[in-house]
């Protein structure tokens, strides 16, 4: 009689799905990820433009983002990696608010999956190391693999603004989570490419890893923090 | 791989520091006692944090953490108003869902407290941290681990059934607040009514009648705080 082969399954897997999910304490909903600035310029109206928005948005921003949480989460050194990330972002708005997510990622996962790592990039950032890199070293403290903090970060970098989208045009829920549906090849894409590009990293340090940028979300970034009233922090 | 009994041994307390699990803070001082505040819009939140200030400012060493639901109104309404320096108040984003922000996901709040506490520190330290609510519904309550008491605000204009009618915030502050007793002639509001069921609803919980107008109005309340800042001493001493 054939004997089925073991199926695989990757470590610590389900620790993704604590990670990903929307409900995990780390100040993501306080946060649109650019929306709020777009939905009051015209730019997202609809489940069509959110959908455009959050494409470029993924292959631009998640990408930079899931490359330096697979890094992080491989065992890169987290300060070279925090330096590599100010690299990338150049908006001082887009800086305060990684580092103020990091910060507040860091808590939560000292919490859930406390460790030497995390206690030791805490203390040499107390006011926060760059959300992607903490991200990253709680999916190594939690045993998940590099390419589980390469997906998470890419959900979230499209996750955050559709769920803005939905409180901020009334948007039709079910038509926000489409959008996130029909993005689910790239983002299996953007995951491999930054998590290649963090087995690389490994050999050849932090330059290998992906440095795509959004200028219009800089800009918009920095305009969002000067407005005196809006809903979102980011 | 990482989590296994010798973790365990070294972190014993899976501690989200600076929770208010924890009465100390990472010098070993003792931390500032934390009261929430919430309850509807125009209950008289902000107002019932300005008067608490004024009156309890010149005796303990006091700072403000706002919960606005568009950025930074309430903490610009406690500084025109000059109740606090600036450096005593500040203002946390929510993202359009206040009550997310004080119960479900803490870490923004507890980080504008440890700040404030850094902050103060070299001035001696703060006796009392007020975090306030934007304004919600009625189910909208505050974490254990963010605050040690809260109070919930409402106001006898928002109609005299909302006792009644009960919900997390009615039944479980530590403190209840009928506010802007002043109106409810005009409102048609029944004092006895409210204070029966709330009764009712709290059993032994205290409630507190209020109007801010008044002189010295705020005092049922700064009363109640001032026997929790008592009792918290006392515990930690």
């Amino acid at each position: 009689m054939p004997t089925m082969p073991e199926p695989t399954v990757p470590a610590a897997r389900a620790a993704l799905l604590v990670l990903a999910d929307g409900r995990f304490p780390a100040g993501g909903h306080a946060h649109s990820g650019g929306a709020e600035a777009a939905v009051k310029a015209g730019r997202i109206r609809d489940a069509g433009s959110l959908e455009e928005f959050c494409r470029g948005r993924l292959h631009t921003a998640g990408l930079t983002a899931a490359g330096l949480a697979a890094a992080a989460a491989a065992g890169l050194d987290p300060l070279v990696l925090d330096e590599a990330a100010d690299a990338r972002t150049p908006a001082p708005a887009l800086r305060a608010t990684a580092r103020r997510l990091g910060r507040q990622m860091m808590r939560t996962a000292r919490a859930t999956w406390p460790g030497p790592e995390l206690d030791a990039l805490a203390a040499a950032r107390p006011r926060g190391a760059h959300q992607p890199v903490v991200l990253g070293l709680a999916v190594r403290a939690a045993g998940a693999s590099p390419t589980d903090a390469a997906h998470i970060a890419a959900y979230e970098s499209v996750s955050g603004p559709a769920t803005a989208a939905v409180r901020l045009l009334s948007l039709n829920p079910f038509d926000a989570t489409a959008v996130l549906a029909r993005l689910v090849p790239e983002l299996d894409q953007v995951a491999a490419r930054a998590a290649e590009a963090a087995r690389r990293a490994l050999d050849e340090g932090p330059d290998a890893l992906p440095a795509a940028s959004a200028p219009l979300l800089d800009i918009t970034a920095e305009t969002h923090a000067a407005w005196p009233v809006r809903l979102f922090a980011s | 791989m990482h989590l296994d009994h010798a973790d365990t041994d070294i972190y014993p307390q899976r501690h989200t520091y600076s929770s208010a699990a924890d009465p100390r803070r990472p010098d070993g001082t003792r931390r500032a006692l934390r009261i929430g505040l919430g309850g509807p819009v125009g209950s008289g939140k902000t107002a019932t944090v300005a008067a608490l200030c004024r009156a309890l400012r010149d005796e303990l060493s006091i700072a403000v953490v706002t919960n606005d639901i568009y950025t930074r109104e309430d903490a610009e309404f406690l500084l025109r108003n000059a109740v606090l320096p600036a450096t005593r108040i500040t203002a946390v984003e929510t993202g359009a869902c206040p009550h997310t922000a004080i119960r479900d996901d803490i870490s923004a709040n507890l980080e504008a407290i440890e700040d404030l506490e850094d902050a103060v520190g070299p001035q001696g330290g703060l006796d009392i941290v007020f975090v306030e609510s934007g304004g919600d519904n009625l189910t909208a309550t505050f974490s254990k681990g963010l605050v040690d008491a809260q109070i919930f605000v409402i106001d006898v204009a928002g109609g005299d059934d909302i006792p009644r009618k009960g919900g997390p915030g009615v039944t479980t502050a530590d403190l209840l607040v009928v506010n802007k007793t002043d109106l409810a002639p005009y409102v048609g509001s029944d004092l006895d009514r409210m204070a029966r069921d709330a009764r009712a609803q709290r059993g032994d919980l205290p409630v507190a009648f209020t109007s801010l107008v008044a002189e010295n109005g705020v005092k049922p309340v700064v009363d109640w705080v001032r026997d929790r800042l008592a009792a918290w001493s006392a515990a930690h001493a």
